[in-house]
């Protein structure tokens, strides 16, 4: 093991810790003021949909919106799964399937 | 809260961890391939067995992961700048930490500490999913935590050994994996006309700024404009009626 990859394994390891407990540790004797709470309502849906839309429209790193984008077809499949089962497996089955016969073609 | 949730029976406790186990089980599924690409990258740039493991015990956070053994493997080994990069990448789990700390800051301070550091992107999704459907559950948010912490390792370690004969799951199409899995965990929450709102601003600004934008500025970027516009309008609501 060589010093300099432990070193930045152990200052990784720090920063990604700071930024998962940061914000914990801030609001541990204040509160999560109101305002706050207010904004953070819509955290999921935001975060979850930043996390999505960009893996389907651009996997590639360039916009895509086409049938070649095998992504985004196996995301409007797993979506419409989703929406009408709102069932994990079922929908990653599906999509997975999707996905599997789309890179066959 | 806590002690009422830990003493109102073994039932209720082992009720939350079943579920917790069959919810995460697919994203679970999601992980593997991207720990085992993690695996075969850490030893394409250079890094021993070893040293791919321990990061991946250590640090816990994919994309970060993949963009320091990145930099690593494109002989950028400069301390601050691979500290600086780790820490833009993770910049969301501040935000994730607090929309979580309304409920976690009730618990105690050690019981924190832990949970944080398996605050991931999989574990703030079912967490948070599960607090839509009922309520915030430690058991629950443990037991995804450490599941997934198990498997991303083990999955690691399955990279490094299996390395040298296999190729990148990735280039399968299993990294359709996590987002098929996170739709799942969204769709729900789509359910009144500001969630629908919000949803339409971060998949624009979001697909906008991952196209103009390095590394995971686009999900910080995208989220507090979403979910500030989203609380406006919840503001404006609550003073018409």
């Amino acid at each position: 093991m060589r010093s300099e990859v432990l070193y930045i394994i152990i200052g990784m390891t720090l920063v990604t810790y700071f930024t998962r407990f940061g914000a914990l540790a801030l609001f541990r004797f204040t509160g999560v003021p109101i305002w706050l709470n207010r904004w953070l309502k819509y955290v999921p849906v935001a975060i979850l949909t930043s996390l999505i839309v960009p893996l389907l429209l651009s996997p590639k790193g360039y916009l895509d919106i086409s049938l070649y984008n095998d992504y985004l077809i196996a995301g409007i499949a797993a979506a419409f799964v989703a929406y009408k089962s709102r069932n994990i497996i079922a929908t990653l089955g599906l999509g997975m399937s999707v996905m599997f016969v789309l890179k066959l073609l | 809260m806590l002690l009422s949730n830990l003493l109102s029976g073994k039932n209720e406790l082992a009720e939350e961890v079943w579920v917790a186990l069959r919810e995460c089980t697919p994203v679970v599924l999601g992980v593997v391939p991207f720990g085992i690409t993690c695996g075969i990258m850490g030893l394409t740039a250079k890094m021993s067995g070893i040293e791919t493991i321990l990061m991946s015990v250590f640090v816990f956070a994919g994309a970060s992961q993949f963009i320091g053994i990145t930099m690593l493997s494109a002989g950028i080994t400069g301390w601050g700048i691979l500290m600086l990069t780790t820490l833009l990448v993770n910049l969301r789990h501040l935000i994730m930490g607090s929309s979580l700390a309304p409920y976690m800051v009730r618990l105690p301070f050690p019981l924190q500490a832990f949970l944080a550091f398996f605050l991931t992107d999989e574990a703030y999704a079912l967490t948070i999913s599960r607090i839509h459907k009922t309520r915030y559950s430690v058991p629950y948010q443990l037991t995804v935590s450490i599941v997934l912490y198990l498997v991303w390792v083990l999955a690691t370690i399955t990279g490094v050994v299996l390395g040298s004969y296999i190729s990148d799951p990735l280039t399968w199409g299993l990294d359709f994996a996590m987002p098929a899995t996170f739709l799942v965990l969204l769709i729900p929450l789509l359910a009144d006309r500001i969630s629908l709102i919000v949803f339409a601003i971060a998949a624009v600004v979001s697909v906008i700024a991952a196209l103009y934008l390095p590394g995971k500025w686009y999900i910080i970027i995208a989220c507090l404009i979403a979910s500030l516009i989203g609380g406006l309008l919840e503001g404006d609501s609550e003073h018409a009626q």
